[in-house]
């Protein structure tokens, strides 16, 4: 989980505020500003780097960077 | 909080955009001149942003089968097709359409964006796959979340990262439908799909076209992208609009696959909304039959196209890559895209001002639809008043001898 977390705050390095870290509890549209379509081009990038597939129906139920990295883990499993 | 308060975002760039002194998303025609010409603001000004791709809106022979119409069948059919039933010409354009794909079935619905909700939200089921291209067309974005599918989406224009996200599912029963657009309405481009017909067949995925900016643009007798690049025989479905070519309103979705009319009971936006209007269909009908019998008008668009594309580029304007009736002109910056679309229509010159997150990766753009019915001159003078423009707000660097003079 952590490892996924990590891999996740790099991706999100270009929508950081200031100095504040990326965490598990890091609100993706709140604390990041990201917009549905930023969101969509992350999971993008995501599904390459760990090699799975994360369907857009996720999209309303990943509100934190935890809970992306929980959706990724999850999908890891099924494939 | 009020119900109206969470669109804060789009309140905030909305009066951004309206600070360059009118509202872009408002314009008021107070008269149509023609298919190319409408009076704005007093003045009379060039229509270059309407998709009006060959000018059918102002033929006279659509205007005359369309009155006809509007005499013996009334004004609206009043109910859905299933409730109301068919007119004469609403099965007699699902004919002709047909034909014109040299399809078995199509289905003729009351907007293309219509369209696209139900064929994709009707045709995959809950196990099934939707691959749709990031930059799609929002149609088919709601048609997605209308459906009950499971949605991936692919890197634009992309094969090999379609190829790479249908590889990740090799594995999932499911059915699989790739979607893509002929001619993207942004940026202009058009997909490459004999590659992705080729990657959809390696996967044994189905494939659905929106031709909606390309037919009646593209391939030798106007069926779009999908003649363009030869593959016709190899897509399953096809959807479409009479919006833009066809100069009215409506839409479609044409295939060969069997069992397709139980779509009628089962596609709930072909059944829970009232079919088109008699006239409108009327004129759909002859616009298709003045196409088929004279694909030569295209010509005379990608004449034009030439005259817009080619004098935007040689003014200095960063255009989109691919040449094709929609020219986009790329302004980085939306409050300086909004204050030069402002000064355009100041000019005379109406063309659509294009914002993310409407514009694939953040990009503002002046995007210009080009029409067969616009001459030469007015074409001239839209690149020239642009050329104008872009020098005025330092889009466009200032020629050397202008800045010697000073
Ligand atoms: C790619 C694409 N598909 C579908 C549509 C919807 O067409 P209509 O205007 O007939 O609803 C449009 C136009 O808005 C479009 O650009």
């Amino acid at each position: 989980m952590d490892a996924v977390v990590a891999e996740i705050a790099i991706a999100l390095q270009p929508f950081k505020k200031g100095d504040i870290a990326i965490t598990a509890d890091t609100d993706i549209a709140q604390d990041l500003n990201m917009d549905s379509l930023a969101v969509m081009d992350l999971l993008m990038e995501l599904e390459d780097k760990f090699d799975v597939s994360i369907p857009l129906n996720m999209v309303p139920e990943i509100a934190t960077v935890g809970q992306l990295a929980r959706t990724v883990i999850e999908s890891k499993k099924g494939a | 909080m009020g119900l109206l308060d969470r669109f804060k975002a789009q309140r905030e760039l909305h009066a951004q955009v309206k600070s360059c002194g009118a509202d872009p998303f408002g314009v008021k025609m107070e008269k149509i001149l023609s298919a190319t010409e409408a009076l704005i603001e007093g003045r009379p000004t060039i229509l270059c942003g309407s998709n009006n791709y060959l000018g059918f809106t102002f033929d006279a022979d659509c205007i005359e089968a369309a009155k006809e119409t509007l005499d013996t069948c009334g004004t609206g059919t009043t109910g859905s097709r299933i409730a109301n039933g068919s007119y004469h010409d609403h099965k007699a354009l699902e004919q002709d359409l047909a034909d014109f794909y040299g399809m078995k079935h199509c289905m003729v619905f009351t907007t293309g964006y219509q369209a696209n909700l139900g064929a994709i939200s009707t045709l995959a089921g809950p196990n099934d796959f939707l691959i749709i291209d990031a930059d799609s067309h929002a149609s088919i974005y709601d048609a997605c979340k209308l459906g009950s599918a499971t949605v991936i989406r692919f890197k634009h224009n992309d094969p090999a990262d379609l190829d790479r996200r249908l590889g990740r599912l090799a594995n999932e029963p499911g059915n699989k439908i790739v979607v893509v657009e002929g001619i993207y309405s942004m940026l202009g481009d058009h997909a490459p799909l004999k590659e992705f017909v080729a990657v959809t067949k390696k996967h044994g995925a189905y494939i659905l076209v929106d031709e909606a900016h390309s037919m009646g643009v593209m391939g030798k007798t106007g069926q779009g992208v999908v003649e363009h690049d030869g593959v016709l025989d190899q897509v399953d479905f096809i959807t479409g609009t009479f919006s833009k070519s066809m100069g009215a309103i409506g839409g479609f979705l044409v295939s060969n696959i069997e069992d397709f009319d139980i779509l009628r009971v089962a596609c709930r936006p072909y059944m829970f909304t009232a079919s088109l209007p008699p006239a409108t269909v009327a004129s759909v009908r002859k616009s298709l039959a003045k196409l088929r019998a004279n694909p030569g008008l295209m010509q005379k668009l990608w004449d034009n196209v030439d005259t817009l594309y080619e004098g935007a580029r040689a003014a200095g304007f960063t255009v989109g890559a691919q040449k094709g009736p929609v020219v986009a002109v790329h302004i980085n910056d939306p409050a300086l895209a909004a204050r030069a679309w402002r000064a355009l229509l100041l000019n005379g010159v109406y063309v659509n001002l294009a914002l993310p997150p409407a514009t694939p990766s953040g990009t503002a753009l002046l995007r210009c639809s080009v029409s067969a019915a616009h001459t030469k001159e007015q074409l001239q003078s839209v690149v020239d008043v642009l050329s104008g423009v872009g020098r005025e707000l330092g889009i466009l660097p200032t020629p050397a001898h202008a800045v010697a003079a000073e």
